[in-house]
């Protein structure tokens, strides 16, 4: 009891230095032109109350995390039940039958979205699967391969101004554009990644940071050929054999052609991630050292991370610009970057469900939400920081692949071993 | 010979590591590396390895059946590639991953397969990918993790994630195993399976055995041969019994008991 | 007066408030090894307070120098908390756990901060009141200097005088240099490292904030994204000097100062951001360890 009161205590203190902390930010706005003061004493109030109410949850989190208390009583049951059912979920999502259901499943109502709904929501649908697909090329260079990458961004830009830049020069077309960008995306990731690669891990946020930022001003100052801020106007939508859409069916068209993203994407990273390419990422993300000394050329695993990432991001940019028609230096900034890192971070770094999940919720909660659309960096920015005090690996957390070994195999493997002893002994 | 190294020499800004250290090792041998805490060892096995580029010398290894060359300032991957992998000090293995992945990462610089083999999976990286399985699986069984194999590395007993190390060492084909104080953290009757699995790696795996350890029981026990390190330098060298009498090393350890 | 020296003057001028903020980044990296994203951030809370302090202060009818010495004290102050809060909530808690981990804190910090401010504040550019008095004398010096840059110059000067002596002479500077050395073994020795770290957070916060208020008197006007750009440049002269080397922080914000300035005068201005970032390209090829830092290779 005396334990919980001082906690209690504890809670008052940090919630009163919140108060005081955020005085002069959240109470008073100066109206410098009419030389007045509004004192907004109930910012105060709600700052006490939330930073009261967050510290004690705060706080509880906290010492579960380090074991200090135990769940007891109500916790404790409804602790154990989720702890349970999630672990049942997943067993049951483990079972390939189970799978293939829920593949199929999603795979029919996916399908069929367009024409169940209007092309507003298809719209927000095709924007939420451009991050799903952000997400999880980004997730190759973060979640498989441990690299800070804040510049992803710049490869959605890369993609999108080629498509916009050689159609407008030399008349290239979407089709011819899609491998093109995203190749091009893969190219300067390597030319990033090169000047970094004897260097520690953190100095690459730094400088794809840079990078990115260098891109966006070149391409919003170099006026003559990229037509600067203004953007570029125009852009063709994605042709199908010379045939003439209406607007909402090339709406579903651009839908059918993300969804056929996503899915390659997923494909693709699902192959890598347990193949001979994506272990070496996941050595190199858990240990660079141990990972070289096992054999591991790091410089090879870092470029072919940072490349094949790369180029999801110049994909999904040549059909951001076919699909919007206009583009502008305005929709690649910084925190474009951050976003898509939000969406790797809070599904699961690594983990392909978690990713998707991840990009998913994160784009479409603020779409239905409206009202906190204005919230919505803050709380990004919050998620990031309890995440990763709390629970590093995200919603889903990776689970690396159980290599089923049947008993046969065992046996064979046992057998080998014998044979190889007799071997030495003879 | 399967390694030769002279004169080593590796500076920290002021620091002198290692300091004019000769030492080699014969084909079969087991070799062990002592000295009080500091001396250099771990820095002259990172030097051997290629974690460090050491700032003098000349490091020689090679196959037993080839000739010996210089392996001094090549990158870590490529001397464990050449043949020599090792184990650290305080373990690192790859924590999340599981038992068998660490070990197909051991196998890693045996393979051949790309991403293009990864994307479509062709018959060819299908079989390379079986076979890795069934050599790492083979390995674990030698040592005794199988029944772990997909348990995730940091789930394991501490004895047991030496011994993975020692595993996934082993999966890299070497000719020459450095063992950064193997038995460190371990109980006795972990101990003693250690110096036997030791001295089994080297009967039937066709190995030589490089190790640094602080258990003088373990070493006189095990080792054939030891050199003794104290500031950097070479301070002796020599059978086991020798090294015991010998008063300079005597005086190296002052307080600690060699005579074990 | 000639173009050259005021493109210089100005480079000057700039160079000395990355260096406020790059002391920050450079202490910080050098204690805990971390990349603190949201430093600048820290820099931008500072002139935002300041400037809600003296407003209300010349509304309330204060004169000029109380202004002046009110509104910054305790923006600088308030700074400090604020630094003090983000490492107690954003990084200790995660201080034994992966390096990712930390950076991307970092980052979420950063984002939280710049909207938490331009959700209570505003999302406009405010004028910045010219709290710096005109100082007369000023124009009897040979090169015309704007009453606000001489105060940066002394400022800076003022500042690294200070921190020099703390981190050479007092208690708590001896126990910086020795946790920045070695934790492990610094923490055996007796060493409040929680204390050295918060200390690092609380001096570094302050420069930053102090520079904030510096550089927005100068400019006349902030907004809550100011910190952004002007963090990643201050790193950038941290990286450029030596990570982790105070001298080397200096010299290099003087660097990227004047590199700036005489980039933007002779070439062109509007890549004036992109001179500082391929800078930082050049040195991490060139060299990786900076100006005054020492190559060290990694303890395995
Ligand atoms: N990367 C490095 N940078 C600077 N100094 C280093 C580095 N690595 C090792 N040293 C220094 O080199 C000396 C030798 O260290 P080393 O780790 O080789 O000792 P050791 O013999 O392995 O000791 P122990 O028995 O405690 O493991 C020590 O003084 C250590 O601080
Ligand atoms: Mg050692």
């Amino acid at each position: 009891m005396t334990q919980r009161l001082h906690e209690l205590r504890r809670s008052l203190l940090v919630s009163l230095w919140f108060m005081l902390l955020t005085f002069p930010i959240m109470v008073i706005r100066v109206n410098t032109i009419t030389g007045t003061i509004r004192w907004r004493w109930s910012n105060l109030a709600l700052i006490g109350i939330g930073s009261f109410v967050i510290s004690v949850v705060w706080r509880y989190a906290m010492q579960r995390k380090t074991g200090e208390v135990r769940a007891t009583g109500v916790f404790a049951q409804v602790g154990a039940r989720v702890g349970a059912g999630a672990e049942k979920v997943r067993t049951v999502l483990d079972s390939p039958k189970v799978r293939v259901r829920l593949v199929s499943g999603l795979l029919a109502a996916a399908v069929a979205y367009p024409f169940l709904t209007s092309m507003y929501h298809t719209n927000i649908m095709i924007t939420a699967l451009t991050y799903v697909v952000l997400g999880l090329g980004l997730n190759i260079i973060i979640g498989l391969g441990g690299m800070l990458h804040i510049g992803y961004a710049a490869f959605y830009a890369i993609g999108a101004y080629s498509y916009a830049l050689l159609n407008m020069y030399f008349g290239i077309n979407f089709w011819l554009a899609l491998p093109i960008g995203a190749a091009l995306a893969g190219l300067f990731s390597l030319l990033i990644g090169l000047p970094t690669l004897r260097l520690r891990g953190d100095y690459l946020a730094i400088v794809t940071l840079a990078f990115a930022e260098i891109t966006r001003l070149v391409l919003q100052n170099w006026q003559q050929v990229t037509g600067g801020a203004a953007g570029i106007p125009n852009i063709p939508r994605p042709q199908l054999f010379g045939m003439t859409m209406r607007l909402h069916q090339t709406t579903t068209f651009v839908y059918f052609i993300m969804l056929a993203v996503v899915i390659l994407t997923i494909f693709v990273v699902h192959r890598l991630e347990n193949s001979r390419i994506g272990r070496q990422w996941v050595a190199m993300k858990e240990d660079y050292i141990a990972c070289q000394a096992m054999g591991v050329s790091i410089a090879k695993a870092k470029l072919t991370a940072l490349g094949i990432g790369a180029v999801w991001g110049g994909l999904v940019g040549v059909i951001f610009a076919a699909r919007t028609t206009f583009i502008n230096p305005a929709s690649f900034t910084v925190w474009e970057s951050v976003i898509i890192l939000s969406t790797v971070v809070l599904g699961g770094m690594g983990s392909i469900p978690g990713v998707f999940v991840g990009a998913l919720v994160l784009m479409l909660l603020p779409e239905y939400l409206r009202p906190f659309a204005q919230y919505r960096m803050l709380i990004f920015g919050a998620l990031l920081v309890t995440m990763m005090v709390f629970r590093p690996g995200g919603f889903i957390k990776k689970r690396r692949k159980a290599y089923t070994i049947t008993e046969a195999e065992k046996q064979s493997v046992i057998e080998a071993g014998a044979e190889a002893d007799e071997d030495t002994e003879e | 010979m399967v390694l030769d190294v002279q004169k080593l020499t590796m500076d920290f800004g002021g620091l002198r590591a290692v300091d004019h250290v000769d030492l080699h090792i014969q084909h079969g041998e087991i070799v062990a590396l002592i000295g009080p805490n500091g001396a250099g060892k771990t820095t002259f096995f990172n030097c051997v390895t290629g974690m460090y580029k050491p700032t003098g010398g000349e490091i020689k290894a090679g196959r037993p059946e080839a000739e010996i060359q210089s392996i001094k300032g090549l990158k870590p991957h490529i001397i464990t590639k050449h043949g020599l992998a090792r184990t650290f000090q305080n373990i690192r293995l790859f924590p999340e991953m599981t038992v068998l992945e660490n070990v197909m990462i051991g196998r890693d610089c045996r393979l051949k397969s790309g991403i293009i083999g990864a994307i479509f999976r062709d018959p060819r990286t299908r079989a390379e990918e079986a076979q890795v399985v069934k050599d790492s699986l083979l390995i674990l069984d030698k040592i005794g993790l199988a029944q772990w194999a997909n348990e995730a590395a940091m789930n394991l007993p501490y004895g047991a994630q030496r011994r993975l190390e020692i595993a996934r060492a082993l999966a890299t084909e070497p000719f020459l195993l450095l063992l950064d104080e193997p038995a460190a953290g371990m109980n006795p009757h972990e101990t003693r399976q250690l110096v036997e699995l030791i001295r089994r790696l080297r009967d039937e795996e066709n190995l030589s055995i490089f190790l640094i350890e602080h258990d003088m029981s373990l070493v006189m026990n095990l080792s054939e041969r030891i050199y003794v390190m104290d500031y950097g330098k070479l301070i002796a060298s020599g059978k086991p019994e020798e090294v015991k009498k010998d008063p300079v090393v005597i005086k190296a350890y002052l307080g600690e008991d060699v005579s074990a | 007066m000639n173009y050259f020296t005021e493109v210089v003057l100005s480079g000057l001028t700039r160079g000395s408030i990355y260096a406020l903020i790059a002391l920050g980044y450079t202490m910080v990296y050098g204690i805990i090894e971390l990349i603190n994203f949201a430093h600048g951030e820290i820099y931008m809370i500072g002139a935002f307070t300041a400037l809600i302090l003296a407003s209300v202060l010349t509304i309330f009818g204060f004169n000029t120098i109380a202004i002046l010495f009110l509104a910054s004290i305790i923006a600088i102050v308030y700074s400090a908390m604020y630094g003090y809060t983000m490492e107690k909530v954003a990084y200790k808690p995660i201080r034994n756990s992966q390096r990712l981990s930390a950076l991307i804190s970092a980052i979420g910090m950063s984002m939280f901060l710049q909207n938490y401010v331009r959700i209570a504040q505003t999302s406009d550019f405010l004028p910045f009141p010219r709290i710096i008095p005109r100082f007369p004398w000023l124009s009897a010096l040979p090169i015309s200097m704007s009453s606000a840059q001489f105060m940066i110059f002394a400022s800076t000067a003022v500042v690294m005088v200070l921190l020099t002596f703390l981190i050479k002479f007092t208690k708590i500077g001896k126990s910086m240099r020795a946790a920045s050395q070695d934790k492990v073994m610094a923490k055996l020795l007796g060493v409040n490292v929680n204390k050295v770290i918060s200390v690092t957070f609380i001096i570094g916060s302050a420069t930053a904030a102090l520079g904030g208020i510096l550089i927005s008197s100068y400019t006349g006007q902030i907004n809550f994204y100011i910190g952004f750009l002007a963090g990643i440049k201050a790193f950038v002269a941290a990286v450029l000097g030596g990570i982790g080397s105070i001298p080397g922080a200096v010299l290099g914000s003087f660097v990227l100062g004047l590199t700036e300035s005489l980039g933007a005068g002779y070439i062109s201005s509007d890549y004036e951001d992109v001179f500082a970032f391929i800078i930082l390209a050049v040195i991490l090829i060139v060299k990786p360890a900076g100006i005054l830092g020492k190559g060290q290779i990694e303890k395995v």
